[in-house]
């Protein structure tokens, strides 16, 4: 599975010739940096590793500094594994190699998109599990609209089993969105255009599969 | 905020986008597809207001139809709008004209600007650079 690690840009909306207008998601897609290839020998799988976004050599650890060196490039932000990478026609992937949008991703592909999801906080059943609550507003209802309900039976098994969904933090986990068509690919920007939505605010990390 | 509104000039092909504000008359050329066929239908009114920016700009305009008053949205960037004519360049004191669905016949009126010069009441924007 071939893809690059990027930043979401925020969303806009874009007319097809046909007159469709559809809403798109506009991601900062690489260039992405060649770090290591794990090997099944010495790691026990294989995989690229792949580095994106600049770093400040004061702010990194120096063995940081010296995974980089290897691959002959400055510290970056942002390092994602990427399992079965498929080659990609105009650069061989071997270390230090600079995987580019245009590289990876041509139009009308479908992409899968993995970032985390904006954090909501403390939330109750409705919003966090689709609950529908119980009964209705009126009616002489009170306090219960939107309340979990019933917790299970009762004399047995006199507990609630693990695993019944409850309140709680809700969001700020991973998400993967599958298949959203790539509209367009803005190679000399690296920019990359995707049908849809993404998960994350405005500047959070992405790592976008093929 | 200002680099995806570059961006959105770059995705979205239509080059002009007419020039009017809420209070014009104007008439909307919509193309719309009937199979195969594609034929333009008119569309006719007051721009009610006009919402958002960008790429995602909409208008609203507002006709009488038999009696009936009707509004429509129009997306400003869509490719589906041929061209949209301004008829009457109104006199109004706010930007969002609800005031007008309460009103009919004589009270429902709008001043009008008078064009004393013999310039073209309507003034296209500049085209944007279409990138592939």
């Amino acid at each position: 599975m071939s893809g690059l690690i990027g930043k979401k840009v925020g969303m806009t909306n874009m007319f097809t010739e046909e007159g469709k207008n559809l809403a798109c998601t506009v991601i900062l897609v690489g260039p992405c940096v060649v770090t290591q290839l794990k090997n099944e020998e010495k790691d026990g799988y294989k995989a690229v590793q792949l580095s994106y976004d600049e770093k400040k050599e004061k702010h990194t650890s120096n063995s940081a500094i010296g995974h980089f060196k290897k691959a002959n490039t400055t510290p970056k932000r942002k390092i994602v594994e990427f399992t079965e990478f498929k080659d990609v026609a105009s650069v061989t992937v071997e270390l230090g190699a600079v995987l580019s949008v245009g590289d990876v991703f041509a139009e009308g592909e479908y992409v899968d998109v993995i970032g985390t999801s904006k954090g909501k906080g403390f939330q109750g059943v409705v919003k966090r599990h689709g609950f529908s609550g119980v009964g209705g507003a009126t009616h002489g209802q009170h306090n219960r609209l939107r309340a979990p309900g019933s917790m299970g039976a009762s004399s047995w098994p006199s507990r609630v089993f693990p695993g019944k969904r409850l309140a709680g933090r809700t969001g700020g986990e991973r998400v993967k969105v599958v298949n959203l068509k790539v509209l367009k690919v803005l190679a000399d920007q690296n920019l990359l255009i995707v049908s849809g939505n993404v998960p994350g605010g405005k500047n959070s990390y992405l790592k976008i599969e093929k | 905020m200002e680099f995806i509104k570059s961006i959105e000039k770059q995705i979205n092909t239509k080059a002009v986008t007419p020039k009017f504000k809420s209070g014009d008359t104007v008439t909307v050329h919509y193309k719309i597809k009937e199979g195969t066929k594609e034929r333009i239908q008119l569309f006719q009114g007051v721009v009610l207001q006009r919402k958002g920016n960008g790429a995602t700009e909409t208008f609203t305009v507002r006709k009488i139809s038999g009696g009936v008053g009707v509004e429509r949205i129009f997306p400003l960037n869509s490719t589906n709008i041929a061209k949209v004519d301004v008829n009457k360049q109104g006199i109004v004191r706010r930007a969002r004209l609800y005031y007008l669905r309460g009103k009919v016949g004589k009270g429902a009126r709008i001043l009008e600007k008078r064009q004393f010069t013999k310039a073209a009441p309507v003034v296209e924007a500049p085209s944007t650079p279409e990138v592939a």
